[in-house]
């Protein structure tokens, strides 16, 4: 089995984020990277199912900068194959850079192509299912389950309210959401081996944005609001508030 | 500027979401002198379509096929893509189906889409679009300038107006297409059980809580609201009390409610990040300096097993008046 997955380079989570002095981009200074966490769910199930089926070859793609490499090195130590850095400056526009790696991936001939249902920096949400649209292929998005036996691909994903099945076969695209798996971490040999596994830089442009980002703002702070009272009797009181004030009852 | 607004369904009925979906678009026709088209998918009639003319559609489109009756990515992306480039704007809801549904029908237009949004309007011709980025840390403002832009956004942040107007409905002819994704169908955990992202009011718990089934408490609280959610902290939910479905936070949901009552939660910045943009913030907490304060509109210092009972009570007698 031919296994890609998608991979971002995004600011760590509980990095503190500031805007940049252009207003549309953020100062990095100082931040640190990591691998987009929904993008770790992909990877672990794509060594997973190779591990699984026994044969097979997985690749990690990205788009952006040279800093990315180092992303991708940390996907190699975990156990990736092979990786692609499809170097840019990468885009707002979500389309253009599925574009760039539905380009990549078309000769590829993979039998699964793998996303994170979101990139935890500009919230996308749609990457994965573009590439999907572009290449022709079917696509499940969030999934927090996944089988794959033979070409049939099951998997679950939540919705409001309950749990979707869906089902489609391969080749197929598959975006994936907490729940999938635990990923793992890379081991001291998998970090070594790493160094050694081939890492192709293919330069690209990417252009026909129809998405720009004007400016970025801080939102507003919450103000502190006012403490009713203490203990069960201040209950009246705050419904009150909750009636006559806030208008929401 | 013309709009298209893709309404949802379950279960042959609109969903709740399907208005708001309508107030956006409304609201970026009125602003563009232009008009707003609604389309539903089933795989027959869908409760509540005679009434969409009073939330704002001029049209509806109503597209129907046997597979319809569950969600068809294939086939709405299809039937969408076919009539998008006679609109300006396409409008979905960023829920599980609009966010996989966005990105299929903008990769067909070959058209950017904006997701999760906050705010919309129209400056030159073109979209303009507010996001939150980051875990809603930040704010985006952008503009969207393809020929047709589609945009999904946030449940609970347009709110549906009636004008009492009416609307008509046309069939929508459904062009033939590769079933290529199916769903097989829902598990409802719980049927009955509203979704943090769409109710109007969410009452979340904490460690404050003790033990699971202490929650019992908030479900009372939330069936005597009666459109109301229970949410969690990251907390329970790592401890087994609670389903990573009722996470609010920055690893869990965004929600902007109503109205948000925490109860037993101490207000961690990973939390605040998932409900700041509630209208209403209530917090009940013992520790007169928990952070969870520092965002309440309105707080009440003190044991929650002792307050919790007493605010069920009269909140039920509000609603029975
Ligand atoms: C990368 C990362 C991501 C995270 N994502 C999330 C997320 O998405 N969502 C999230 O919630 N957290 C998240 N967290 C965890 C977060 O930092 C906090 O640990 C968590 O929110 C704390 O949960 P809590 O408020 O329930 O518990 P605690 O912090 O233990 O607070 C319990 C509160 O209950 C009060 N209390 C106790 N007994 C009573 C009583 N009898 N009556 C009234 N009040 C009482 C206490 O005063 C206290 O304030 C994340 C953390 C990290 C590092
Ligand atoms: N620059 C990129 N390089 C590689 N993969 C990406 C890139 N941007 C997004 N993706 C993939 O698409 C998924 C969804 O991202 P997004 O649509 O930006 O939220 C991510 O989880 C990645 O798997």
């Amino acid at each position: 089995m031919k296994i890609a997955v998608c991979l971002k380079r995004v600011p760590d989570t509980t990095a503190k984020i500031v805007i940049g002095a252009t207003r549309t981009a953020i100062d990095e200074t100082g931040v640190k990277f990591v691998p987009n966490p929904y993008d770790e769910f992909a990877l672990e199930a794509a060594i997973a199912l190779k591990e699984q089926a026994g044969a097979g070859e997985t690749t990690v793609v990205a788009v952006g900068t040279d800093a990315s490499q180092e992303t991708l090195r940390t996907a190699l130590a975990m156990g990736i194959d092979r990786a692609v850095l499809l170097q840019s400056a990468g885009s707002a526009d979500g389309l253009v850079v599925a574009r760039a790696l539905a380009a990549e991936l078309k000769a590829g001939a993979y039998d699964l192509i793998l996303f994170g249902k979101l990139a935890v920096d500009d919230y996308n949400h749609q990457v994965g299912v573009m590439v999907a649209e572009l290449l022709g292929l079917p696509c499940i998005t969030a999934a927090a389950k996944l089988t794959v036996s033979g070409s049939a691909v099951e998997a679950e994903r939540e919705i409001e309210g309950g749990v979707e099945m869906m089902a489609c076969a391969l080749p197929a695209v598959v975006t994936c959401d907490k729940g999938l798996n635990n990923p793992r971490l890379p081991s001291l040999k998998g970090i070594m081996a790493a160094k050694k596994k081939p890492l192709d830089v293919k330069p690209v442009t990417l252009d026909g944005a129809s998405f720009e980002i004007t400016s970025l703002e801080l939102p507003a702070e919450r103000q502190a609001g006012r403490i009713v009272g203490e203990g069960a009797d201040a209950v009246p009181a705050l419904l009150a508030l909750l009636r006559n004030e806030a208008k929401v009852l | 500027m013309r709009v298209l607004a893709v309404l949802e369904q379950r279960d042959g009925a609109l969903r709740k979401v399907s208005h708001e979906v309508l107030a956006a678009s409304r609201q970026l026709a009125d602003q563009s002198a232009g008009t707003v088209d609604a389309i539903v998918f089933g795989a027959g009639a869908v409760a509540g379509m005679d009434q969409l003319g009073g939330f704002g559609a001029d049209r509806v489109l109503h597209g129907t096929h046997a597979d319809f009756a569950l969600y068809c990515p294939d086939g709405a992306s299809t039937t969408i893509a076919s009539i998008g480039s006679e609109y300006g704007a396409i409008i979905l809801a960023a829920t599980a189906m609009g966010r996989d549904l966005a990105p299929r029908v903008a990769a067909r237009l070959g058209v950017a889409c904006a997701t999760d949004v906050t705010a919309l309007g129209v400056e030159g011709g073109s979209v303009t679009v507010t996001r939150p980025i980051y875990a809603g840390r930040i704010l985006q403002h952008g503009k969207l300038t393809g020929t047709t832009a589609v945009v999904s956004v946030r449940p609970n942040t347009f709110h549906p107006v009636e004008s009492g107007k009416a609307g008509s409905i046309a069939a929508l002819a459904v062009p033939s297409f590769t079933p290529r994704v199916a769903s097989k169908g829902v598990k409802k955990p719980d049927a009955a059980m509203l979704d943090v992202t769409e109710a109007s009011v969410v009452i979340s718990g904490g460690r404050g809580l003790k033990e699971p089934a202490n929650f019992k408490l908030l479900e009372d609280l939330a069936a005597a609201f009666g459109n109301a959610a229970v949410g969690a902290s990251r907390a329970v939910v790592d401890a087994g009390w609670r389903d990573h479905g009722e996470q609010v936070g920055q690893t869990g949901k965004t929600v902007s409610p109503q109205l948000y009552i925490a109860v037993g939660i101490s207000g961690a910045i990973q939390h605040l990040a998932g409900m700041r943009t509630a209208r209403t913030i209530v917090a009940i907490n013992r520790d007169k300096d928990a952070p969870i304060f520092k965002v309440a509109d309105y707080g009440i210092v003190g044991d929650l097993f002792e307050i919790l009972p007493r605010l069920t009570e009269e909140v039920r007698k509000i609603r029975s008046s």
